[in-house]
């Protein structure tokens, strides 16, 4: 076979992605908004079928001249942004139905920001993470605005594009500084010009721009800025992808920089991530305790959890990588549930979003506010719930590291975090009654809470393989 | 592995959470649901104790080693799912199993969202038993922590006026202190390469010295809010007077213990060198504690607050004479842990008593209860008297031996103990005089009703077992004396190699 063919070979999950993207958009186009369930269905068959094809690839194979990598870490990430996307089409279903949103752009840009992730886990150099990250913003763009009559909306949309660009721009600032210091803009290549000639003054700099922008895609603080307004102004379905596919794809891509193309440089880069590792934690933690709103307290979670991912990549070795990979994993369970959950919160016919209007549910809805109740305290990480091992693991890899004070820091956090998780089971559980919400929420929702709640709590039965799935993903990063 | 092929131990854990899911799937509407999950829980629970007998009997008294233990592959990496019981823990497991199902008998009094209630305590069942049972430092800390959430829940649901102001204290107190155990639990891991608390106890796992201060410390601020010890006691008089009856029972019966538990599992045998630098630390927290909560004690007007006092006062004895390192001193501190578990629940049980008649907690809300209430007023006074460490009640035992070791140690250390003991007496009867003697004047207890057959029923057990292991103590110490033997010997081992010159200050 041709190198073209071996490296097509190689990327066929991306490519059929594409091109079944492509296809969709005819399809859209020639039949118009009423395609759009059709066209979600199909985005789905489509993400299961390169989800399939990208779990049989085996071992590390690399083509476009590094500029693409398959191993075992991308793959563990696909799987994750892929589950994502999946679920939140499934969720987002009866919300466009209901909310007169149903045009077909929506399955869509969620398949083109998809290919975008799917990229980005992969990518091998710094071309492809530039142009996978923006094929994957741009379309989020214009998910974020996607309810374009109402102002929150297309605020949200507006905002998350400027900021974007900033962060972008800065990035593409520290690319290029990098190009010019390393001479390459491989990232196996630049690792070498690492450790041959040490940190240059302007590859620092560069390196400090790439972080903030990889910062800003993941939500850290000081980045954080458009993540409220954002989740809070977005569809919720929507504010539910975002919280869930493109951090991982993002979080992947970080993860990948650092430990391929600096892997040597690990002490300069190590200070600014516990830097902004800790203040996610605790502004994350701090912050959300003053939120009414739900979808506002989900982003400052968002953040906070970033926080935690982040010790995981601190710690700069292999058990921080599964680290990582665990607590995605679960952290993405965990908020596709919460979301459904949320999604769930309707009244008169219209969607309810203060957390007061959570009152006294568990009167009235039983087994939904318990597992509401069991995501928050998953979230807030207390044993046995899943939320509890995923913390686990990246503070497991930080301790091995070294980093007493990021560890200690971060639980400290976490125990203010807990602060607000038990608020909303506070209301659920021990206040009095608000007007019910509506009961009747739909299979599919309802179909994905029970799943959330059953991994959740049952989690700790069956970990394992979890566990060794991402040990031997983390594994492949450091051959 | 287990008792005969069967793995025993995991069955007396998890047979309540199989209850709960039974509970939780019942048929019926609302009231039958609730009264047949009455029911359930009484029968699980009630199957539980007995298993709990069953391994009480079939428990080698001779040996110091894990019995029963079980183990499986959990997470990989050496964290292993493995549960065993020695002298030391398991009468705890007994303990456990013998106030649940009279928690159940006694919460006649909870009639909104009775399933749920059920469920919660149930589930609190099976995750401390399995504190008690884990013989892995990851399984040891779920069971620990997740024991929160069911409480969170008991207190909050079904707790007083002020329960969300408990609740919250009780459980972000709790958890602080247990973050920084788990962090420690991590360095172990790393350290030594195994979670597996027998193969940490084994003497083949040093913890250098230089890390045991540190990792101490860490498991200091989770089982000193636990037990509690001054001065990070304050969630307990809170949680203890918001939560319901059998709420107050299981903290201050089987929590409070994990606290000193903790100190004997871990502290001493895993750290022996700073257990014995940190000490005097110890003992002094340990002193103000006796001292200061039973001044506070004797200033209370409302019942469940003087009892919550009392325990910390008590729990100030349990860690006084863990850290004497003595047999006698570890042996008292143990039985004053399974004494107090019952004689403090039992107490809790008897203000719930009037509690459901007067819903009133206030000392001043009664007096003269002898006339009306007879057969109470003998309950409360056995407990009273056991509570104050009467000889021939189960509660002299602990305090006794505690103290001896106190004296052998320090004499000042008995003199200030001992002071305790006195205070102890000096409130507790005040509080029996004030409640149950004097004139019945008040008019609203006037057609106060006597015990009710059902009070009897869970309050003559406690009676029948507070005295008798206050005259023949000698089952718990047959049970205890081989594994308390060998945590000494452990300790002294352990002290020794690292710091020779710690160890020839004593004899």
């Amino acid at each position: 076979m041709s190198a073209l063919g071996t490296d097509i070979g190689i990327i066929a999950p991306e490519f059929i992605v594409a091109i079944g993207a492509m296809a969709l958009m005819m399809l859209g186009v020639f039949m118009g908004d009423r395609s759009q369930k059709l066209l979600s269905y199909l985005a789905i068959a489509l993400f299961t079928i390169a989800g399939a094809i990208a779990l049989m690839g085996q071992g590390r194979s690399v083509a476009f001249n590094g500029g693409f990598i398959a191993d075992g870490f991308a793959r563990f990430a696909k799987m994750l942004v892929l589950g994502g996307a999946v679920f939140v089409l499934i969720m987002g279903q009866s919300y466009v139905d209901r909310q007169k949103m149903n045009r077909f752009e929506f399955p869509i840009l969620v398949v083109f920001s998809v290919l975008g992730m799917m990229l980005m886990a992969s990518a091998g150099d710094f071309l492809t993470l530039y142009l996978s990250m923006e094929l994957q913003s741009l379309a989020l763009y214009v998910l974020a605005a996607f309810d374009r009559d109402n102002l929150r909306s297309t605020e949200a949309g507006l905002k998350y594009f400027v900021l974007g660009a900033l962060s972008s721009g800065m990035m593409l600032y520290g690319i290029s500084l990098i190009y010019g210091f390393a001479g390459t803009v491989t990232f196996a290549k630049v690792a070498m010009v690492v450790q041959t000639g040490g940190v240059s003054l302007g590859l620092l700099f560069g390196l400090v721009f790439l972080i903030s922008g990889l910062a800003f895609k993941v939500s850290a603080v000081p980045f954080h800025m458009w993540t409220p307004d954002v989740y809070e102004g977005a569809p919720t379905p929507i504010t539910a992808f975002f919280s869930a596919s493109p951090k991982i794809a993002a979080m992947a891509l970080f993860v990948r920089v650092m430990t391929g193309a600096f892997p040597d440089a690990l002490d300069q880069w190590r200070q600014i991530i516990i830097f902004i590792a800790i203040l996610s934690m605790v502004l994350g933690a701090v912050a959300a305790i003053g939120q009414n709103n739900i979808k506002r307290l989900m982003a400052y979670s968002s953040i906070a959890n970033m926080g935690y991912i982040l010790v995981g990549l601190a710690s700069g070795t292999a058990q921080g990588v599964e680290g990582v990979l665990i607590y995605s994993a679960i952290y993405l369970v965990t908020n596709i549930g919460i979301f459904a959950c949320i999604l769930g919160m309707r009244r008169g016919g219209h969607m309810v979003e203060n957390i007061t209007d959570l009152a006294g549910l568990a009167q009235s809805r039983p087994g939904y506010a318990f597992v509401f109740s069991m995501l928050m305290f998953s979230l807030a990480g207390i044993p046995p719930l899943a939320g509890f091992f995923a913390k686990f693991y990246v503070f497991l890899a930080a301790i091995r590291a070294g980093l007493y004070p990021l560890a200690v820091i971060g639980v400290l956090a976490s125990v203010v975090g807990a602060y607000y998780y038990l608020r909303i089971v506070k209301i659920i559980y021990f206040d009095e009654p608000a007007p019910e919400l509506e009961r009747d929420i739909g299979p599919s929702l309802s179909a994905i809470i029970a799943a959330a709640g059953v991994f959740t709590v049952f989690f700790m039965v069956g970990a394992a393989p979890l566990v060794s799935a991402a040990q031997a993903a983390a594994a492949s990063l450091f051959p | 592995m287990g008792l005969g092929g069967w793995p025993i131990l995991s069955i007396i854990t998890f047979l309540p959470a199989v209850g709960a899911l039974i509970i939780l799937f019942a048929p019926g509407d609302a009231e039958r649901a609730g009264h047949s999950a009455r029911t359930i829980a009484f029968v699980v629970t009630l199957i539980d104790f007995l298993l709990s007998l069953l391994l009480w009997a079939k428990f080698e008294t001779g040996t110091a080693d894990f019995q029963f233990v079980e183990s499986f592959n959990w997470l990989g990496s050496g964290i292993t799912y493995k549960m065993g019981v020695d002298g030391i823990s398991v009468l705890f497991v007994v303990l456990t199993a013998l106030l649940m199902p009279i928690c159940i008998v006694a919460s006649e009094a909870i009639h909104t969202r009775l399933r749920e209630y059920m469920i919660a305590f149930l589930m609190l069942e099976t995750l401390m038993i399995g504190v008690f049972c884990a013989l892995d430092l990851v399984v040891f800390y779920v069971f620990f922590e997740g024991g929160l959430i069911p409480m969170f829940l008991i207190i909050g649901v079904w707790g007083g006026p002020r329960r969300v102001y408990a609740t919250f204290k009780f459980f972000l107190y709790t958890l602080l202190g247990s973050v920084l155990m788990l962090l420690a639990i991590m360095a172990i891991y790393w350290q030594t390469g195994t979670t597996d608390i027998a193969a940490l106890l084994d003497g083949m796992h040093p913890i250098p010295v230089a890390m045991q201060p540190w990792l101490w410390f860490a498991f200091l601020a989770s089982f000193a809010v636990k037990l509690p010890m001054w001065p990070v006691h304050t969630w307990l008089p809170d949680a203890h007077v918001e939560a319901p009856t059998a709420g107050s029972v299981i903290l201050a019966g089987i929590l409070l213990k994990m606290g000193g538990y903790g100190f004997l599992r871990f502290s001493l045998p895993m750290f022996p060198v700073a257990s014995e630098q940190f000490a005097p630390l110890i003992f002094a927290l340990s002193l103000i504690a006796i001292v200061y909560t039973s001044l506070v004690a004797l200033a209370q007007e409302d019942m469940k607050k003087l009892i919550a006092y009392s325990s910390v006062a008590h729990m100030g004895l349990v860690s006084l004479g863990t850290f004497t390192f003595s047999h006698e001193g570890i042996d008292g501190a143990i039985f004053q842990m399974l004494s107090h578990g019952i004689v403090s629940g039992a107490l809790f049980l008897c203000v719930g008593v009037i509690y459901d008649r007067m819903h009133t907690r206030l000392i001043s809300a009664y007096g003269g209860l002898v006339d009306r209430m007879p057969a109470y007023a003998v309950c409360f006074m056995v407990f009273t008297l056991a509570n104050v460490g009467l000889p021939g009640t189960s509660g002299f035992v602990g305090e006794f031996l505690t103290l001896l070791a106190a004296f052998r140690y320090n004499t000042w250390l008995a003199i200030v103990g001992t002071t305790g003991v006195i205070l102890s007496a000096a409130y507790a009867l005040w509080l029996y005089r004030r409640i149950i003697y004097g004139a019945l004047e008040k008019s609203s207890l006037k057609a106060i009703a006597d015990l009710s057959p059902r009070e009897i029923a869970f309050l003559a057990p406690l009676v029948v077992i507070t005295i008798a292991l206050g005259v023949y103590p000698k089952p718990i110490f047959d049970v205890t004396r081989a594994s308390v033997a060998h945590l000494v010997e452990l300790h002294h081992q352990g002290a020794a190699l690292a710091a020779p010159k710690v160890t020839e200050a004593r004899p």
